[in-house]
């Protein structure tokens, strides 16, 4: 965490900050109702709480009427998450390197294939995947949506290690070719510590861009089994039987308490995917 | 150990840097490859290092041909322009790190780093990182990094270019003495004629991809080949007057000026000829007497140095002991030494 910046002498903050608080309270005020909402009871039309209960919370421990287990999604959920975020920071570091750096054939082409991979609207090919995915047997699969999802994030991934590895100067790699190292070893140890700020960044925004994916899973895999959190939320706000609203929110404040602690640690890195680049 | 460059070019897609270049460099010797961007210098260095493939002749260390061979099995070590330390490790890590990728056992590794940092006198900056080091320790550190393994030859990109004044003239006596008490083989690529001069045994001078000289900086400053030459080699630079020879002498048309050339110079009556003339060969002392007026001056602390535009245009250059009876305006009547005037053909041929 950066120190406590001293204040400017000239201008006074106090205006700025009541400003802000203005313009962020409705926010600060769902929020707050948000979290207040899932343990406790409200009279219909009062805003004011009455009664403190765990009873919406009660998902945890037992699992709901229709539902699969929640921790048993929580994990789906994880492992989709973890092994998008593998794959992406795998396959971009090692493609943007080579993009950057190698002589391959056709690199232009690649290159504006990425490019335009980026700006392409993969919603338009979900009902392709859908029978890709039915033909090859990996519907209503974990394996299935994780290979989908990191395939169509991966462009971004790619041409954002590129522009990282282009920062790098050519002679770190000169030097070492000349002091005996094969080109992989090369990339492993001189090249990749060079663009880790890169890695970060992209590795946190991979995993938050998983964790919240909910088309592809709703979609591709949306069985008791396999189901992530995203799906399992949204199944509960569809479901007119049992229609609960405390359980959805508890449900939903649930499920964001991962990326808040994910984002307080690493939120710097993200900051960081406009730096890069060595000095020496 | 020799290094041997025989019938080297080297060309990208249809341009053509360098075509059919022969160099030697003697085992011990320290060479500059001199010359002005775009001759071709750092190409034949890049050659030399295996980062650049060549597209003819050969290339030989010693009896060995590595034309072929890739940078890793060469055996050469390259101090760079930037430096190229690694960024992210400590100053023993990247002396260390050759040998690392050799696979020498740690205690050895820490044995060899201690010895080539003591003689670069560096060791108590090894744990320091690159951020950390001034201009002058990050290249004592790159030279470390390139002479630990022992190469057989040391390869100089322009290694100074990044420094102050101060520290380059530093480091120049450094690079010489380290050379000397390692006893390997040197080129150096600079495009600074002082820095050639100072540091090496011999200059090759390059221009457009040719050697237009070979030959020990004293040699060539007495005796260049060409004007180009001539002109590259000196600080401050030769002058050159533009005349034909009449009568056994060089004259300037409609002007005095004429200095007697000797006989030995094989120039047809009329031809057009360059007279080369350095700084210190116009003064007070010399024998043939020539008016103008000074347009410039400038002191350089211990000498003085002066243009002086002549009747009819052309310019001189003067370099003296400090005197402060002349000011810029002032006619003046100061002598060539026509011992000291080098003879040009109309195309920069040396006669």
């Amino acid at each position: 965490m950066a120190e406590k910046s001293q204040p400017s002498a000239n201008y006074s903050t106090w205006p700025v900050i009541l400003a802000l608080s203005i313009v962020s309270a409705p926010l600060v005020l769902m929020y707050a109702y948000l979290f207040l909402d899932t343990i406790t009871d409200t009279a219909v039309g009062s805003l004011i709480p009455d009664s403190f209960t765990l009873r919406h919370w009660r998902f945890l421990w037992e699992t709901l009427p229709g539902k699969p287990n929640i921790w048993l999604v929580t994990l789906n959920t994880l492992i989709f998450t973890t092994s998008v975020t593998a794959v992406i920071v795998l396959v971009s570091s090692m493609a943007g390197y080579v993009l950057s750096r190698l002589n391959v054939p056709a690199r232009g082409f690649f290159l504006a294939g990425v490019m335009v991979l980026h700006a392409f609207p993969s919603v338009t090919l979900i009902i392709a995947i859908f029978i890709v995915l039915q033909m090859i047997g990996l519907y209503n699969s974990l394996i299935g949506v994780i290979l989908v999802k990191a395939a169509i994030d991966l462009p971004l991934g790619i041409w954002l290690m590129k522009g990282f590895y282009d920062t790098v100067p050519w002679e770190i790699e000169m030097a070492g070719v000349v002091d005996g190292a094969s080109r992989f070893r090369v990339w492993r140890s001189l090249v990749l510590p060079q663009v880790r700020p890169g890695i970060m960044a992209l590795g946190l925004f991979s995993f938050l861009s998983g964790w919240s994916e909910f088309i592809l899973p709703q979609v591709l895999a949306p069985g008791g089994k396999v189901q992530v959190l995203s799906v399992y939320l949204s199944a509960l706000i569809a479901d007119d039987n049992n229609f609960d609203f405390g359980t959805f929110k508890a449900v939903g404040v649930f499920y964001i308490i991962p990326v808040l602690i994910v984002y307080a640690l690493f939120h710097k890195y993200l900051m960081n995917i406009y730096g890069g680049g060595s000095k020496g | 150990m020799r290094v041997l460059l025989d019938n080297f070019s080297k060309s990208f897609g249809t341009i053509k840097v360098i075509e059919n270049m022969t160099l030697e460099v003697g085992d011990g010797e320290m060479l500059a490859l001199l010359g002005p961007s775009g001759c071709g210098k750092s190409t034949t260095l890049f050659a030399i290092c295996g980062i650049h493939r060549p597209t003819g002749g050969r290339i030989l260390f010693g009896d060995r041909d590595v034309t072929d061979l890739p940078s890793q099995a060469r055996n050469i070590g390259v101090v760079f322009q930037s430096y190229a330390l690694y960024p992210h490790m400590t100053v023993a890590e990247n002396i260390g790190f050759p040998l690392k990728v050799k696979g020498m056992p740690g205690e050895d590794i820490r044995k060899e780093v201690d010895r080539i940092s003591g003689l670069v006198h560096i060791g108590n900056l090894l744990g320091r990182r690159p951020a950390e080091l001034s201009g002058g320790q990050q290249q004592r550190v790159a030279l470390a990094r390139a002479l630990v393994r022992k190469p057989d030859v040391l390869l100089l990109d322009e290694p100074l270019a990044n420094l102050d004044a101060k520290l380059r003239l530093e480091m120049r006596s450094e690079i010489r003495r380290i050379q000397r008490e390692t006893g390997i083989t040197a080129i150096l690529v600079t495009h600074d004629q002082v820095e050639a001069m100072s540091m090496c045994d011999r200059i090759a001078i390059m221009k457009e991809g040719e050697i237009v000289q070979i030959a020990t900086p004293a040699e060539m400053y007495n005796d260049p080949r060409t004007a180009f030459v001539a002109g590259f080699l000196g600080n401050p630079p030769i002058t050159f007057l533009k005349g034909v020879m009449a009568n056994g002498a060089f004259a300037i048309p409609d002007s005095e000026i004429r200095v007697p050339l000797p006989a030995s110079i094989a120039a047809s009556e009329g031809a057009k000829l360059m007279l080369g003339v350095r700084p210190e060969h116009f003064t007070p002392a010399g024998d043939i007497a020539v008016s103008g007026k000074v347009t410039f001056a400038e002191t350089q602390g211990r000498e003085n140095l002066y243009d002086v535009s002549l009747d009819g245009g052309p310019l001189l250059r003067s370099i003296q002991p400090v005197r402060h009876d002349i000011n810029i305006g002032d006619a003046v009547t100061w002598a060539i030494d026509s011992k000291g005037v080098l003879v040009f053909a109309d195309d920069g041929r040396r006669l």
